[in-house]
């Protein structure tokens, strides 16, 4: 045993302003958050800087920690999707069909594939509202509005196709376990089909404005780079980690979900700044479109929820008339059933990479562990490495283009 | 473009002659504030996102004369604040509402703001009304954007009915106090 | 490189007793440790020339009142990219001391995810650089996601209530 060697990962561990080392002027220290208006979401960096220059950061979290792992201890399996709309409210569909994936693998149920493909559509959807959203603010950041009004226009529209399956517009608490909670109305195809062919005009319009800007370029090459080794033992997933070069991305490597089925790129970056960040963001954009078109081409025949009618919702108009369905309904609803005894670990690709779920059950009504691997969490602490040496302005769009979304990083 | 009409608010009553115009002056500074509201969104979470939308082009917040967001609390009329406010970050929403000048407006979006939502937790404040008054709540989880503007059309409808003297009365110094703001 | 090779070389490598509790959820090994043999264990696994599990995807705490003696538990859970294949490691100590090595000197993601555990479970992961509270205020007392403290507000009146009541 004490044969094994112990290494130590590169550079570990945030450089703290060193005595000996000159300053060109006094050290100030700066307040950044927790409420900033360039922050977008509420976090508190302390800065140290010698002019302009950032010489070392403290972050603070958890301002709006809602303690999501302790509601999920009291809550039923089904309560508890409405918490993982929540955690990354950007793109809530992957959160929820994240967690009914990760229950339908913990009760063994087997999901057709329609509803499979209608989840791939739907997750493809919340992707680009995530990363429109990422890269239309970061542009705003560099000084850019306009880019932001063209493309919120879409996120709109994505909202309504989301309000064709489940009424809701941002925290959609869509589908059920088992598979959806409602086909596809001849209206959310019309409406998707519309988007497939009008959202690219806007995106390319949006890229045409920014991408090759000069002031964009100037501003975001090589500003907030990381290595993919750094970015690696940093635990980066998602965009962040494919712009430092390095092609992780779980709907590749472990399809779920019926992606093996679909063809697309993975696109990576090679220095991790912040210019990759948003053109690796605004290539899966494209990706996702490529996604979602051949789903709604194949998109299978048969029924959209698997036969499990101890876990699946009953439609509620079988609720009013049917026995059996209102019985089941209560008891679905009121956690009556419980799961069985296991352990079980599932991940998505989500917005800003793998979203995790680590679900430990001891065969209650409720889990006995619900830990999310929350991937926003995980990486903003890179940040003050990240920022370090840069200017305070180049902070901001560093912070930006990592795209920390509040409520998951805090859950 | 031409075809529309350009709508301007309807003069309070008052007292109308050749060359003047004679009204209370309650009205006027009403109508004044009213229709020049400067928001401070204090977004922290879900609700921030469709405040995004309300601000953006679809809804466009900006039709209520609420054009200019002040980040700055100083210059700011009124406080939205958006998600969940934890038990760590209300300090720092009383010090913004300290910060604000008279008169200001406090609009609480959504249920977390309201009530504390469905976040019934040791970490989360139950409402921001246990620490700063507020003027008006708007329900939702999140609330729609036309349901925000609704909430801004409220606190305009207030601003316009406000008495001029109301924040030096009594009443109002003891509502602070209730508070603990001196 | 299948869940077996990997339990048996990591069981001729560190000893049964060392390396126990294996077992396959879902596809996923599991394997329980002991606590002095974590930072040896996630080392070897590091540099192991087939396996390398240089990714942390997690890592989290957890809470058994009932098991006396090892209450508290650690799961970290490890992904090799180039095999893609991952690994649960467990370890529990017991609530009295609960004092786990630290492994942000192998892996710079274990920061914040063991200052977590310690906010959470109060953990305390000997050698860590900064162990203090991540997301609850500094001055909160206890450690709120062990089981024995309630989830609610308790300065919240309103839902006491014969009828709606918690």
């Amino acid at each position: 045993m004490s044969d094994v060697a112990l290494v130590s990962s590169p550079n570990v561990g945030i450089a703290k302003p060193e005595e000996s080392k000159k300053y060109v002027n006094e050290l100030t220290t700066l307040n950044l958050g927790p409420t900033h208006p360039a922050t977008h979401g509420i976090f508190q960096n302390i800065l140290t800087m010698d002019g302009e220059t950032i010489i070392d950061s403290e972050q603070t979290v958890g301002y709006i920690h809602r303690a999501f792992e302790k509601i999920a201890e009291r809550r039923p399996l089904y309560q508890i999707t409405t918490l993982t709309d929540r955690m990354n409210y950007c793109s809530s569909p992957i959160n929820n069909m994240g967690w009914h994936m990760t229950v339908e693998k913990l009760l063994g149920i087997e999901v057709p594939k329609r509803a499979q493909y209608m989840r791939v559509i739907m997750m493809e959807l919340a992707r680009i509202a995530d990363h429109i959203i990422c890269n239309s603010i970061l542009a705003v950041d560099t000084g850019a509005m306009t880019g932001f009004l063209y493309v919120m226009q879409w996120r709109e529209n994505i909202y309504e196709i989301y309000e064709e399956l489940c009424g809701a517009r941002l925290t959609t608490n869509m589908g059920r376990f088992g598979g959806m909670e409602r086909d596809f109305s001849a209206e959310a195809i019309r409406k998707i089909k519309h988007f497939l062919s009008e959202f690219p005009k806007a995106l390319r319009e949006f890229e045409s404005m920014v991408k090759r800007n000069r002031i964009f370029m100037d501003r975001t090459i090589g500003v907030g780079g990381i290595s993919g080794e750094r970015a690696l033992n940093y635990g980066f997933t998602g965009p962040n980690l494919r712009a430092a070069g390095i092609d992780y991305d779980v709907r590749a490597m472990n399809p779920y979900s019926s992606y093996e089925d679909f063809e697309f790129d993975v696109p990576v970056g090679t220095t991790g700044d912040t210019y990759d960040r948003f053109l690796v963001r605004g290539e899966e954009m494209w990706q996702s479109l490529r996604i979602i078109q051949q789903a709604m081409d194949n998109l299978p025949e048969g029924p959209y929820h698997a036969d499990a009618p101890h876990y699946y919702l009953p439609p509620k108009q079988e609720v009013y008339r049917n026995m059996e369905a209102l019985i089941y309904h209560f008891k679905i609803v009121m956690g009556e059933i419980d799961a069985p005894v296991g352990e079980v670990y599932h991940s998505v690709e989500g917005g800003n990479g793998e979203l995790g779920f680590y679900l430990v059950s001891d065969g209650g009504r409720t889990p006995y562990r619900l830990k999310f691997r929350r991937p926003c969490y995980i990486y903003y602490q890179a940040f003050p490495e990240m920022i370090k040496g840069s200017t305070l302005s180049d902070a901001i769009i560093t912070m930006s283009s990592m795209n920390v979304i509040a409520g998951e990083l805090d859950t | 473009m031409s075809d529309r009409t350009i709508k301007t608010v309807e003069a309070p009553q008052g007292l109308e002659g050749q060359g003047f115009f004679a009204a209370k002056l309650d009205d006027l500074v009403g109508l004044a504030r009213a229709n020049s509201l400067w928001p401070l969104p204090f977004a922290t979470s879900c609700c921030g996102i469709e405040f995004m939308a309300t601000m953006a082009s679809h809804y466009d917040l900006a039709r209520f004369g609420a054009e200019r967001i002040s980040f700055s609390a100083r210059q700011a009329d009124v406080l939205m604040v958006m998600g969940t406010i934890a038990k760590k970050m209300a300090p720092v929403v009383k010090q913004v509402y300290l910060q604000m000048a008279e008169p200001r407006w406090v609009m609480a979006v959504g249920a977390c703001a309201s009530s504390g939502g469905v976040f019934d937790t040791y970490s989360v404040l139950q409402g921001i009304d246990r620490i700063i008054p507020v003027d008006v709540y708007v329900p939702g989880c999140p609330p729609r954007p036309e349901q925000i503007l609704d909430g801004f059309m409220q606190i305009q409808e207030l601003a316009k009915t406000e008495q001029r003297r109301r924040r030096e009365s009594p009443e109002y110094k003891a509502l602070l106090n209730s508070y603990g703001i001196e | 490189m299948t869940n077996e090779q990997i339990a048996q070389d990591l069981v001729s490598k560190f000893g049964e007793d060392k390396i126990y509790g294996i077992v396959e959820n879902y596809g996923l090994l599991n394997v329980t440790t002991s606590v002095d043999t974590i930072v040896p264990l996630l080392h070897y696994l590091y540099q192991h020339p087939t396996f390398k599990f240089q990714f942390l995807t997690d890592l989290g705490g957890i809470h058994f009142p009932d098991a006396v003696g090892q209450e508290l538990g650690v799961i970290y859970h490890l992904h090799s990219l180039e095999n893609n294949v991952r690994l649960i490691i467990k370890l529990y100590v017991p609530i009295e001391s609960p004092v786990v090595p630290t492994i942000t000197k192998l892996y710079a993601a274990a920061d914040w995810m063991e200052r977590e555990a310690f906010d959470f479970y109060g953990i305390l992961f000997e050698g860590h650089p900064n162990l203090k509270r991540i997301l609850n205020t500094d001055d909160m007392d206890y450690h709120p996601m062990r089981k024995e403290y309630p989830m609610e507000d308790a300065t919240r009146q309103d839902k006491i209530d014969a009828l709606f009541g918690r």
